[in-house]
């Protein structure tokens, strides 16, 4: 018995979703972005309930469910905690692979902050490393103002 | 517990590009569901569809697959997450007093995106996105941060890889069933280190079914009931940064929970079969210890006695696991699948002889924020 898929070819449509959409920072994200751009300076908030210092910092804490108010400024420096060295690219990345990620906890700061490593030998990287942060030359208010961390 | 039963389930094969669309996945899923439970449509008083928009290409998918889901002119909802999660959500229609019997279904056609620019799209666009992070890359900082903390290594990441795949070779429903060595692990291609190729599961297209009902309806059906004997689950911060990545405390609770209500006491021993969400290699063996299976810092130690494999104490996925097939949403639900083929002892060339108590796992979010844990049992 024939059966009529066996005559039929398949048909693929490829397209792109692009759709134009604006993500508000909120007043707390762009007060910490606007540190950065303009005085290179990182801030978190403390939690008044554990005392815990968020960067980026957070409208509450979702430990204790409660707002958090208080601004801290964090140093530049920090320990990395965790790191990968990534070998596809792919467009949503900002530069082309090899790149490095780590999760960097800065000095007065609780929980670690994701961000790009650069300026070094990605076979020299090691949990537990001092790093600082690199400001880009030209700041625009995003993330990307913090160009990547580097080894000190 | 025991008040809920699954009296029907359904699987598709999983494969890298599967040519039918996913209502017809859903469908194959669905009808399959119903002929094991010896049901028809009309026996369903309520579904559940599990899906994601983005990986879908589509605003409310949920909705376009509902006539594949026999849901025309009964009450319908939609989780969007893992089918583990979708499956808990079927279960609370039914505890609701609404409804007798739910109808489950969960599809994903992973072929038809780039899951890199997917998974990009669940990180925070202010802070994360645009610095190009995945899946893929934070699972390998959650993989570095959990070496760190437990001196478990890349060989034996590459170990649960071997079992894994290896297993898959008895489940003719896995899309990735591979023969290979821990040195063929660590020299597949490099990734996102530590994680190399092999480490990492393949997204693909799949879609399951299950059928859930209470005692009072369990008349329309023809199959044995395996019972829900304990099941909840637990999320933790979705910032990476603001958790202890190496250390999984939503897991914990959501075990702990579960095993109350089961009567489980020493699951390593109490438990018969595990299906684990292991996405990544490492995931299985930080699994091990949420779920309490080997102490914090100690899942190392399993893989390496092959206390997890076909012949020890605890097989854990002997369908092969995520890392054998991974369609994201419904690889959840076919954790729940396999536990209930097991308990039956229908699990085929991976059956585990004699399992009566199957444990099966869910994550939902980056680098498993949330967990859900299921206890089944004839």
């Amino acid at each position: 018995m024939t059966n009529w898929k066996d005559n039929v070819k398949n048909m693929i449509y490829s397209g792109r979703i692009k759709v134009p959409y604006l993500w508000n920072a909120g007043m707390t994200g762009s007060r910490f972005l606007t540190g950065i751009r303009d005085r290179k300076e990182i801030w978190g908030n403390r939690c008044p309930g554990c005392g815990r210092v968020y960067v980026p910092p957070v409208k509450s804490c979702g430990e204790c469910f409660v707002p958090t108010d208080e601004w801290v400024r964090v140093s530049d420096t920090g320990v990395l905690e965790s790191f990968t060295i990534v070998h596809y690219s792919h467009d949503m990345q900002p530069r082309k692979a090899p790149l490095a990620y780590g999760l960097i906890r800065l000095d007065g700061a609780d929980g670690a902050l994701l961000h790009l490593i650069g300026d070094t030998d990605f076979k020299k990287l090691k949990v537990g490393m001092k790093v600082q942060a690199v400001f880009a030359k030209e700041r625009t208010g995003t993330i990307a103002d913090i160009k990547h961390f580097a080894p000190v | 517990m025991s008040k809920i039963a699954i009296v029907g389930v359904g699987q598709t094969t999983c494969t890298s590009s599967r040519e039918d669309t996913f209502e017809e996945m859903v469908f194959e899923a669905a009808t399959k569901a119903l002929a094991d439970a010896g049901a028809e449509v009309g026996d369903i008083d309520n579904v559940v569809t599990v899906s994601n928009d983005f990986w879908d290409g589509r605003t409310i998918s949920s909705m376009a697959v509902q006539e594949a889901a026999g849901s025309w002119g009964k009450d319908v909802s939609t989780v969007e997450g893992d089918g583990t999660f979708g499956a808990f959500y079927g279960m609370m229609r039914i505890l609701s007093g609404s409804f007798d019997t739910t109808l489950v279904v969960s599809h994903m056609k992973g072929s038809e995106s780039i899951m890199n620019l997917i998974t990009n799209a669940m990180f925070d666009p202010i802070y994360q996105r645009g610095l190009g992070i995945d899946a893929t890359s934070a699972a390998a900082l959650q993989a570095r941060s959990y070496m760190a903390m437990s001196g478990a290594t890349e060989e034996d990441f590459a170990r649960v890889s071997v079992k894994n795949h290896g297993n898959a070779r008895n489940n003719p429903y896995a899309q990735l069933p591979l023969k290979v060595s821990v040195r063929d692990v660590l020299a597949s291609r490099k990734i996102a280190e530590p994680l190399k190729l092999l480490d990492c599961s393949p997204i693909g297209d799949g879609a399951a079914a299950i059928v859930l009902s209470n005692r009072k309806g369990l008349k329309r059906f023809k199959k044995d009931p395996v019972w829900i004997k304990g099941v909840a689950h637990c999320a933790d911060a979705f910032n990476l940064g603001y958790r202890d990545l190496a250390k999984s405390r939503a897991l914990k609770a959501a075990a702990k929970k579960a095993y109350k209500a089961a009567g489980i006491q020493k699951p390593l021993s109490d438990l018969d079969v595990a299906e684990l969400y292991d996405a990544y290699s490492y995931m299985e063996l930080m699994w091990y210890e949420g779920l309490g299976f080997a102490p914090e810092g100690k899942g190392y130690e399993l893989i390496r006695s092959g206390a997890t494999g076909m012949k020890g104490e605890l097989p854990v996925n002997p369908s092969g696991g995520v890392l054998s097939s991974h369609p994201v949403l419904v690889a959840g639900m076919v954790r729940l699948v396999e536990a209930t083929l097991q308990v039956r002892g229908e699990a085929g060339k991976r059956q585990v002889k004699g399992a009566k108590t199957a444990l099966a796992h869910g994550i939902n979010g980056p680098c498993g924020q949330a967990h859900c844990v299921f206890i089944v049992g004839a």
